[in-house]
């Protein structure tokens, strides 16, 4: 049990490539960080440093206090389970799981111990005599967790572990994912490109770009607060909807949206002191679907009536998808699906100003 | 689009095709046999000769007017002549005792070699790498005579030392190689997984990349074992005391006197010799196809 702190990491490859460009972190102890991204942002780098697979170019690890910089991958006391299992393809399930056990000096009964409690915890009881390649991929998965549970370590390291799996099992096995943390509470560091996979098992999310972090917060905070034009085009699907629009004031006081073809929406009021001081600029009108509904509730308060006519709709069951354009910005949103929507036909849609977001453009900040 | 695809499973020449396939496949089964045989044939008749001859008398065997292939009075004189010469088990011992040291030198050097050619990079590993393949090119007839100052300049001419010696230049290059490809294919999670389990690297090489990499293991050893029961040039250059000798010369230098050829004893000399590599082809091919299919098919 242990937190994991980064300070000002950074790699660079031979050849001059900064996968990863100067990033602090603190990992709390019983922690479940994820870190998501897309491609080629850094994130195998940085656990992968963690795990001291990988130089640190400068910069400093420290794993439950210590600075571990120097030390080997096996003085570290971490395991980390990869996105091909990388399970000994020579050995069976049960020689697979104990032989970092058995390297380390584990009495014969302590060994036999902790695989049946491991094999309990993850139900592969049956499968200890088998070798890897008769193994399916989710049961190969579940050897991999489980050579990472028996070393009973300060931090469990995973690379993607689950997109080797079909959609189905890779929900089925994140599930077991989150209730093996919750039973083993061990410090987790998780890597992902996947944003569900990252809000369902994060306690907190790490989003990286470029090798920067750009945000770091619990799931639902960075839903609904992102920080920069980034994250909130990210996190969530579909995307949240960026209209290119002109902050104006209005009458008493007030501000106003602009976002061409003659449609504005009001600013909320508890917003306005937020919004003044970039009133008259060009900014991103940042909604997401769910808060483009249709406007039957119309008189609630913040919801801004918008008139538009719909391009496609794909109903989804639960919900329907509508889209549309809004000067040349193609433009989503989510109706009930007993509202009526049709492609072709002009819709009186709500927009849920509460959950408004204006983007500067320049600096991609979320204001 | 759908409409086509349709129509065009029901279409006969579709069912033709699958015909001809049959029919493709099995004229190239029975080509494929027909070329085994023939090549069975042409590369057993050798052998065959080798044993028509070594079992017939000196009397039948200088008869000019008998058919060569076939034997009237099978005799087993000529093993008993060999084997109840010591000179005879002597080059045995020689060669036995030159195949062992030659193969455990050599593989012991080329999996360590390969080991950390393939996996510890380090600065000109490449170059190294390419090199040693470049060194398996150079032939025999070019390195025995400088080869020859060398084991000269040590003394150990005239001894199956100086074998020991000098086989492995023929082997090691080759049976690295073998191991580099073999190791490169190890995945490379495979090494961080065991790395951080807690493995040295030497344990990772003993526990990981040996057992892994078994089936090249075995390969390479057939190879080296090959090689160095089979030499024939460096004895030749290096070797002239009859009781240094193995087997390759010893049978032509003791057996051959002028122009006299013992030939019933120089076959069975020669079938005999070929033996130990037969066995070991037998026993390790077995061991290297169950080393391939090993998981595939348990539990
Ligand atoms: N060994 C290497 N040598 C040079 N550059 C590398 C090396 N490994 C990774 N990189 C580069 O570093 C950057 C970050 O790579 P990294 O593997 O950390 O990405 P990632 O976020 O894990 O992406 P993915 O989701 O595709 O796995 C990439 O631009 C990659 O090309
Ligand atoms: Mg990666």
């Amino acid at each position: 049990m242990a937190q994991v702190s980064l300070r000002k990491l950074v790699k660079e490859y031979e050849g001059g490539v900064q996968a990863v460009k100067g990033i602090d972190l603190d990992i709390e102890d019983e922690e479940f960080v994820v870190l998501v991204g897309p491609s080629g942002c850094g994130k195998s780098t940085t656990l992968r440093m963690i795990a001291g697979l990988e130089e640190i170019t400068s910069g400093e690890i420290a794993i439950g206090g210590d600075v571990v910089n120097d030390i080997p991958p096996r003085d570290r006391d971490i395991a980390m389970v990869f996105q091909n299992y990388a399970l000994y393809p020579h050995m069976s399930v049960y020689d697979n799981i104990s032989f970092g056990l058995k390297l380390r000096g584990f009495t014969r009964e302590e060994i036999k111990r902790r695989v049946d409690n491991a094999a309990r915890i993850l139900g592969i009881g049956e499968l200890l005599e088998r070798k890897p390649k008769a193994l399916s991929g989710g049961q190969r998965q579940r050897v991999a967790m489980g050579r990472a549970i028996v070393r009973d370590p300060k931090v469990f390291l995973f690379d993607e572990p689950l997109s080797n799996l079909d959609a189905k099992l890779r929900v089925q096995m994140r599930t077991e994912i989150k209730q093996v943390h919750q039973t083993v509470r061990t410090t987790t560091v998780y890597v992902t490109h996947d944003q569900v996979e990252a809000m369902t098992l994060a306690d907190r999310v790490v989003v990286m770009n470029h090798g920067v972090i750009e945000q770091v917060g619990p799931p639902n905070e960075l839903y609904r607060n992102p920080a920069t034009i980034f994250v909130a085009g990210f996190i969530g699907s579909p995307a949240m909807n960026m209209i290119p629009a002109r902050l104006e004031q209005a009458g008493g006081g007030g501000l106003m949206v602009q976002l061409g073809e003659g449609l504005s929406v009001p600013v909320p009021e508890e917003r306005t002191a937020r919004y003044a001081p970039h009133a008259n600029r060009d900014l991103l009108f940042g909604i997401r679907p769910e808060h483009l509904t249709e406007a039957t509730r119309i008189d609630k308060q913040n919801l801004a009536p918008l008139t538009v006519k719909l391009d496609v709709i794909e109903p989804m069951g639960m919900e329907t998808l509508v889209h549309f354009h809004i000067d040349g910005t193609s433009v989503c949103g989510r109706v009930d699906p007993a509202a009526g929507a049709e492609a072709g036909v002009r819709m009186a849609l709500a927009a849920h100003m509460e959950h408004m977001h204006l983007i500067d453009k320049g600096s991609g900040k979320v204001l | 689009m759908a409409e086509a695809a349709v129509a065009n499973r029901d279409y006969p020449r579709v069912y033709g095709k699958v015909g001809s396939l049959h029919r493709e496949r099995a004229w190239a089964l029975r080509w494929a046999y027909v070329s085994l045989i023939l090549a069975s044939i042409i590369f057993l008749a050798p052998p065959f000769y080798m044993l028509v001859t070594s079992i017939k008398t000196n009397v039948e065997m200088a008869d000019q007017s008998l058919n060569p292939w076939i034997v009237r009075n099978p005799t087993l004189e000529h093993y008993w002549a060999i084997l109840s010469n010591p000179i005879f088990l002597t080059f045995f011992k020689n060669s036995i005792i030159v195949t062992i040291l030659v193969v455990s030198v050599t593989m012991v050097i080329s999996v360590l070699a390969a080991f950390a050619l393939s996996r510890m990079r380090f600065w000109g590993s490449q170059v190294l790498a390419t090199g040693v393949f470049l060194t398996y090119l150079v032939p025999d007839t070019l390195l025995f005579i400088p080869l020859y100052q060398i084991v000269g300049g040590l003394g150990l001419l005239n001894s199956i030392w100086g074998l020991v010696l000098v086989y492995p230049t023929l082997t090691v290059p080759f049976c690295t190689w073998i191991m580099i490809g073999y190791f490169a294919s190890i995945p490379k999670e495979l090494d961080e997984a065991a790395l951080i389990d807690g493995a040295t690297w030497p344990q990772m090489l003993t526990k990981i990349f040996i057992p892994v990499a078994l089936p090249g293991i075995i390969a390479a050893t057939i190879f080296a074992f090959t090689v160095s029961w089979a030499a024939f040039v460096y004895p030749t250059a290096f070797i002239t005391r009859p009781d240094q000798m193995p087997l390759t010369i010893g049978i032509v230098s003791q057996l051959v006197r002028g122009d006299t050829f013992a030939w019933g004893q120089i076959m069975s000399g020669a079938l005999i010799a070929a033996l130990p590599p037969v066995v070991v082809y037998v026993f390790l091919m077995d061991y290297y196809i169950a080393g391939l299919t090993a998981g595939a098919t348990k539990g």
